[in-house]
């Protein structure tokens, strides 16, 4: 794999990889795929009418592992990408996916990582997403996730979903679908900071009886940047759904948390929670009196919330 | 180690100035556990954050180890070797108590030595290491931890503002426990403790009473707490045993 200083940063960043990793990958940087292997158990394939991969994860595989980051580091690009996942019945995996964007540019970089992925009856996947941006250049750095989620019976997918820094404009989209038993658990971490605009959707239907869902979105918005979040879960059976939406604004920051629940069946049990704050002063003057800065002290309460 | 002097402390109050602190002077020496008693209201709480600069003197000066830190912050102060138990600790969302012993004590501590400090507290630190400081923990878990970071800090002059409020008794007959153990430890430390509970009176060995933002009273354990007993400025507690967490 020959990567310029630039990408293996990135690389380190998204997914804290210096080198290939240990099983199933496929890295792609600056719109081409560099490195890609596939495994007896996980088999990747590159899409014939579209930029992006298949992967195919057969039944009973687990403890496996599937990296597919994504690093640009030229200005300009803008590409939409589409990866599907396909988990076989009883798999047991974990994916780290992510995307880090360096532009030192006049143009504007962006990348649409289109992902679904369809979870078998009684699979477990753990799913792994970072997403950084860095470089001076004037052009933006852009990113706008889709993820789509199609849950078979009795199936379990943990979705930890992260924007570290750096990125301008985000637009992150998330549908789930959940047949009986099934269970989606998702914790997001956004920060914003300077002028950056960010905006993440979801909206999860619990179709089947048991299923559940728990989705948990922690922001900080810093400086003059933007926030908004929409999450909606739909009950259209007996299940169990809960969201909850926590922000810390700093600055001018603004933050607007948009909670939805819909209920179709009598027996669905769903709840929103929302909180919007300034940090506690009371927090602040605990950690000085363990001898942190003021600023020290608000690092560890951002680093702490959003870890 | 400590010399307070002359300080006082107003708020506004309806267009008037109150007074919650008036003409204090006190001298803390080295090697000493102090206890600041005295009725609801009287201002201790109020002192006991002046010390730390969470709060700012009207008037007067704070003298620590002979240099006036009176304009300094909490920052300053805390580096210079002030602790500061919360009467109410603070949760923190996404910190781990791990996180929290590890700031306290200013390096970055293995598992076992921060555990330590845990289990001095009678916490089992398995169960607690890797938790984090948010509201999953009860009043008086929150309470032991608070101490431990503050045993983790080991600072020169540490004040503890009422650690008894809103734990249960088994955690207090362990915080009296902790206190008799710093007591034999502290040699070249300081310790103030604000309290009205007996038990920690009797292990004072100088008592202050302060009453409506005076010193009414203060002298050696032996002189005041007789004159005490049975007042608002001694509470007895039940007595509960503690035994040990098992784990």
């Amino acid at each position: 794999m020959d990567l310029g200083k630039v990408q293996q940063m990135l690389l380190k960043e998204i997914a804290d990889l210096d080198a290939p990793p240990k099983g199933a990958y496929n890295i792609r940087s600056n719109s081409e795929s560099v490195a890609r292997q596939s495994t007896e158990n996980v088999n990747i394939i590159p899409k014939e009418n579209a930029s992006g991969i298949d992967i195919f994860i057969k039944p009973d595989t687990k403890g496996e592992s599937v990296h597919i980051p994504v690093v640009i580091s030229e200005s300009g690009i803008k590409e939409t990408v589409y990866n599907d996942f396909y988990i076989g019945e009883n798999a047991d995996v974990e994916i780290v996916a992510g995307c880090g964007i360096d532009n030192c540019g006049q143009h504007d970089s962006q990348h649409d990582g289109v992902h679904r992925f369809f979870v078998g009856k009684n699979a477990r996947v753990r799913y792994v997403e970072k997403h950084y941006g860095s470089g001076r250049g004037e052009g933006k750095r852009i990113l706008n996730p889709v993820t789509e989620v199609y849950m078979e019976e009795d199936s379990y997918a943990e979705m930890e979903m992260v924007q570290i820094k750096g990125v301008d404009d985000t637009t992150r989209t998330t549908t789930a679908d959940l047949k009986a038993g099934a269970k989606l658990v998702v914790r997001e971490r956004l920060m914003t900071h300077e002028v950056q605009r960010a905006f993440s959707v979801y909206t999860v239907n619990l179709n089947g009886d048991s299923s559940a869902a728990d989705i948990v979105s922690r922001g900080v918005a810093r400086d003059n940047s933007f926030q908004k979040l929409d999450l909606k879960i739909v009950g259209n059976a007996a299940c169990k759904g809960h969201t909850e939406c926590d922000s810390i604004i700093m600055d001018n920051g603004k933050i607007l948390a948009v909670p939805a629940l819909e209920a179709n069946d009598v027996d669905a049990s769903l709840v929103h929670e929302a909180a919007i704050g300034k940090i506690a002063g009371e927090q602040l003057i605990k950690l000085m009196t363990l001898g942190l800065s003021e600023s020290e002290a608000e690092e560890q309460i951002i680093n702490g919330f959003l870890s | 180690m400590l010399k307070i002097q002359d300080l006082s402390f107003f708020v506004p109050d309806d267009g008037a100035q109150k007074e919650i602190l008036k003409n204090i002077s006190l001298t803390v020496p080295e090697g000493k556990l102090i206890v600041i008693t005295g009725p609801n209201g009287g201002g201790k709480s109020t002192l006991a954050k002046l010390i730390a600069g969470i709060e700012k003197p009207t008037d007067g000066k704070i003298f620590f180890q002979g240099e006036d830190i009176t304009d300094l912050g909490v920052t300053e102060r805390a580096r210079m070797g002030i602790g500061f138990a919360f009467q109410q600790p603070v949760r923190f969302k996404g910190l781990k108590v791990i996180d929290l012993i590890r700031l306290a004590a200013g390096k970055k501590l293995n598992v076992v030595d921060a555990c330590a400090f845990l289990s001095a507290v009678g916490l089992c630190a398995r169960e607690y290491i890797d938790r984090e400081v948010n509201s999953s923990l009860s009043g008086g878990e929150l309470k032991r931890i608070e101490i431990a970071t503050v045993l983790a800090r080991n600072s020169l002059l540490t004040v503890f503002d009422e650690p008894e409020a809103g734990i249960d008794l088994w955690s207090f007959t362990n915080l009296i426990e902790v206190f008799q153990r710093q007591r034999e430890e502290i040699k070249n430390r300081s310790i103030i403790i604000i309290s009205h509970q007996e038990r920690i009176l009797n292990i004072a060995d100088e008592i202050v009473v302060l009453d409506s933002g005076s010193v009414r009273t203060t002298g050696s354990r032996d002189e005041v707490l007789p004159e005490l007993i049975g007042t608002a400025s001694a509470v007895q507690a039940c007595r509960g045993t503690w035994k040990g967490e098992d784990c």
